[in-house]
C-alpha cells in the first residue's frame, strides 16, 4: 500500500510488521514519534507487544536485554544523548549476542543543546559489536528496519543491529512509503542460548582472559559472517519486494574520475551534485556508504576521492575520511560538513568536488567556504 | 511450622568468604523460589560467589547484568516471560550499592511500572565486592576504606523509598533468621507485581568480626533494634516475631557494636546518631503497625 509518511512513522510501521514481543523505549527528540506510534499500535491492538515505558535509555536497553535473552524479538529506538546514556548496555547487548534491533535517529551531542542531524552519536558506538546501517529515504528507513530483524536474528550473526536515519531531515520528512506484506520474510526467532530453567546456566559470569578473548573473536567472526547474510537478505528483499540495496550505493561511478563519498541524506544530495558536475563535463560519481559496520570495501583505485563527514573525531579527523585512508589507501579531500544540522546543498557538494585538495581537510563554513 | 525443602540450588564450595551471609540468605531464597526461577544479578558479591565461566554454582539460570541495570533487565525479562505465558519467577538479587546508590533509578522505575518480579537487596552496608567502600547503606560511625574515620552520614532509608512506591509486598529479613526469610520469599512470590525484601547480610571481612559469628551478628542486629524485621502487605505493617521482643526490651546497642572492627573507637556522638536513627525507625514502624499512621 502506497502512503506518505515520516521516517519515524515508517520505522514504527516496519516494527509493527516485524511484531517484536517486547518494546522498551524512552522518548527523545527527534525519535519521539517512533515510540508514540508504537504505543498507539500496542494500545489499539494492532501490535501485540509488551510495551515497557522505561525511565531511561540505560533501562530501555537493559529491558531489551532481559527480554531478548528469554528468546523473544525486541526493539527499541533512541537518539544522540539517549544512545550515549545507554552506551554501557549497548556494549552488553552485543557481548551477550542478543539480536536486538534499535532505530537511532542521528542527532548532534551537547553542549550546546542541538537537536539536529549529525552522525557522531552513532559513530561513537562503532566499536561495540553492533551492525550499523544508514538510510537516505523514508522508504529505506522502513525497508532497512525490516531487514535488520532478519539479519540480527540470523544464526550466523546473532548481533544487534542499529538502523540510523538523519534527525529531522528524514525523521520528520514526509515522503512516499510503500508498505509491503512481509509474509515469511522474517523467520520466527530462534535464540540458541535463550534462558531455559530446565537447563540452568550462568550468563555473563566472570570470564578469564582466554575465554574472554575467544568470545571476542567469536563476535568478530560473526561480524564478518554478517556480510554474506546482509547480501543474501538484501537480494531476497529485492526479489520479493522489488527494491534493491547494496552495502554501498554507487551513482554514476563506472567511468568516474572523481568520487564523492557520504552517508545518510548527504549521500542522496551528492547524487544531485554529480548530475550537476556531469553537465559541466566533470566525470564525477558518488558512493553512499549504507553499512558502516561491517565496514564495506569501496573500489576507489585511480580516482580522486572527496569524503564528506557529518561527524568528527577530535584530534583525528573525519571518521569516514580517515577510515577510507586506512582501509583503501587513498588520500581523500576530507570535508567536515553538516555538523549540528548545518545545511549542505548539492551546490555546496559540487563546490567541494570542483575545488578538491587531496590530503587536506575543510571545515565547511568555518575555515572558509569553497 | 514452615517446612524448608531439602533441595539445594547453590552447590557446595562456592567462592564466598567464610561466614558469608549473602550466600546463606540466597540459599534460603532459592529454596523458597524453587527451580522455575531466574536470578538477575548486577555487579555485587554474588557475581563472584556464583563461580567463573564456564562453571556455575547455581542450579537456576543466572543472568548477570551491569551495575545499574538489574531492575530494568528484570522488567524486560518478566514482560517476555509473561507474554509467553510463563510464570517463571524473576528475582533480582543485588547488593546495597547496586540498590541504594547506582541501581535506585532502575529500581524506582520498575516498581512504578508494576513489574511482576521480586527484588531482594542483600545489605552488607558497603561495597563488599570491591573491598568495603562506603555506600549509601553504610551506617553512621562505620569505618570503610573510603570513610577511614567513620561515616558521618546516616544510612539511607531505602525501605521508606520503596514503601513510597506502594508495592503489594515488602519486608525486611536477616540471614540469621532463615525460616523468617524463607516464608517471606514464599509470600512475596505468591503475589503479582513488584515485591521487595531487604535482607541484612552481616559480612565478616567487611564488618571485621570473626567469621563464625555471622549468625550471632545478625541476631544482635535484630535484638538491639538496629535491624527491625517486618512485613508490609498492601500497606499494612506487621512486626515479625523476633523483632517484637526487641522492640519492647532491646539489648544495649553496644553489644552489637563491640564485636565489629568497623565500629572500633566509634565516638559517643556517632553512637547517639545510630541510636536516634534506630529509635526513629522503631517509632515509625510501631505507629504504622498499630494503625496510627
Amino acid at each position: 500500500m502506497l502512503t506518505v509518511a515520516t521516517g519515524n512513522k515508517a520505522v514504527a510501521s516496519a516494527v509493527k510488521q516485524a511484531c517484536p514481543s517486547v518494546v522498551a523505549a524512552y522518548p527523545i527528540t527527534p525519535q519521539t514519534e517512533i515510540v508514540e506510534q508504537i504505543a498507539e499500535y500496542v494500545t489499539s491492538g494492532e501490535l501485540k507487544s509488551q510495551y515497557i515505558a522505561v525511565e531511561s535509555e540505560h533501562s530501555a536497553m537493559a529491558a531489551c536485554i532481559g527480554a531478548s535473552v528469554t528468546g523473544v524479538r525486541t526493539f527499541t529506538a533512541t537518539s544522540s544523548h539517549g544512545l550515549h546514556y545507554m552506551h554501557e548496555m549497548v556494549n552488553w547487548a552485543a557481548g551477550a549476542r542478543l539480536p536486538i534491533v534499535m532505530a537511532n535517529v542521528n542527532r548532534a551531542l551537547g553542549p550546546g543543546w542541538n537537536i539536529w542531524a549529525e552522525h557522531t552519536d552513532a559513530f561513537q558506538e562503532r566499536d561495540t559489536g553492533w551492525l550499523q546501517v544508514y538510510v537516505a529515504s523514508v522508504q529505506e528507513a522502513y525497508d532497512a528496519t525490516l531487514m535488520a530483524f532478519r539479519i540480527a536474528e540470523h544464526e550466523s550473526v546473532l548481533l544487534p543491529v542499529m538502523v540510523n536515519m538523519d534527525g529531522f531531515l528524514l525523521s520528520h520528512s514526509m515522503q512516499p512509503l510503500q508498505n509491503v506484506d512481509i509474509g515469511d520474510f522474517i523467520p520466527p526467532i530462534h535464540l540458541p542460548h535463550a534462558i531455559d530453567t530446565s537447563h540452568p546456566a550462568g550468563y555473563g559470569t566472570l570470564t578469564g582472559p582466554e575465554d574472554y578473548f575467544r568470545l571476542r573473536w567469536d563476535m568478530e567472526r560473526s561480524m564478518r559472517d554478517s556480510v554474506a547474510v546482509i547480501r543474501e537478505t538484501q537480494e531476497d528483499f529485492a526479489k520479493r519486494f522489488g527494491r534493491k540495496y547494496d552495502f554501498v550505493e554507487e551513482y554514476r561511478c563506472d567511468d568516474a574520475d572523481v568520487v564523492v563519498i557520504a552517508m545518510g541524506t548527504l549521500g542522496k544530495e551528492a547524487e544531485v551534485a554529480v548530475d550537476l558536475l556531469r553537465k559541466e563535463g566533470l566525470k564525477a560519481g558518488s558512493m553512499r556508504i549504507r553499512w558502516f559496520r561491517p565496514f564495506p570495501h569501496l573500489d576507489l583505485s585511480g580516482r580522486d576521492v572527496v569524503v564528506i563527514d557529518r561527524d568528527y573525531s577530535f584530534g583525528f579527523g573525519g571518521v569516514i575520511a580517515r577510515s577510507l585512508a586506512a582501509t583503501e589507501r587513498v588520500t581523500p579531500f576530507s570535508v567536515i560538513a553538516g555538523l549540528g544540522g548545518q545545511e549542505v546543498t548539492y551546490d555546496d557538494i559540487a563546490g567541494f568536488v570542483r575545488d578538491r585538495r587531496p590530503g587536506e581537510e575543510l571545515w565547511f563554513g568555518v575555515n572558509g567556504n569553497v | 511450622m514452615t517446612e524448608i525443602p531439602k533441595d539445594e540450588y547453590i552447590f557446595k564450595c562456592t567462592s564466598a568468604c567464610a561466614g558469608c551471609s549473602d550466600s546463606l540468605a540466597l540459599r534460603y531464597v532459592l529454596k523458597a523460589a524453587g527451580p522455575e526461577t531466574v536470578l538477575v544479578i548486577p555487579a555485587c558479591c554474588t557475581s563472584v560467589i556464583q563461580g567463573a565461566y564456564p562453571n556455575t554454582a547455581m542450579n537456576v539460570p543466572v543472568y548477570n547484568v551491569a551495575f545499574a541495570a538489574a531492575a530494568a533487565c528484570a522488567s524486560g525479562m518478566s514482560a517476555a516471560f509473561r507474554a509467553a505465558g510463563k510464570k517463571t519467577h524473576v528475582i533480582v538479587y543485588a547488593g546495597d550499592g547496586g540498590t541504594v546508590d547506582i541501581g535506585i533509578q532502575a529500581l524506582s522505575g520498575a516498581f512504578e511500572r508494576g513489574t511482576d518480579f521480586l527484588y531482594i537487596c542483600y545489605d552488607n552496608e558497603a561495597y563488599g565486592n570491591t573491598g568495603m567502600q562506603r555506600s549509601g547503606a553504610t551506617p553512621a560511625g562505620a569505618k570503610t576504606t573510603t570513610t577511614p574515620a567513620g561515616k558521618e552520614e546516616n544510612k539511607k532509608d531505602l525501605d521508606a523509598i520503596v514503601a513510597a512506591h506502594n508495592p503489594p509486598y515488602m519486608a525486611t529479613a536477616c540471614a540469621a533468621y532463615p525460616k523468617d526469610l524463607f516464608s517471606k520469599v514464599q509470600k512475596a512470590l505468591s503475589l503479582r507485581g513488584p515485591k521487595f525484601i531487604h535482607v541484612l547480610a552481616p559480612c565478616p571481612p567487611g564488618w571485621r568480626y570473626s567469621s563464625e559469628m555471622s549468625v550471632e551478628m545478625g541476631k544482635l542486629a535484630v535484638r538491639s533494634g538496629m535491624w527491625i524485621l517486618y512485613e508490609r502487605e498492601f500497606g499494612k505493617v506487621t512486626i515479625s516475631g523476633p523483632s517484637k521482643a526487641a522492640m519492647i526490651k532491646p539489648v544495649p546497642l553496644e553489644e552489637y557494636l563491640a564485636p565489629q572492627g568497623r565500629f572500633k573507637g566509634i565516638s559517643k556522638e556517632a553512637i547517639a546518631q545510630l541510636k536516634s536513627q534506630a529509635e526513629r525507625n522503631a517509632g515509625r514502624l510501631k505507629k504504622e503497625a498499630d494503625g496510627i499512621c
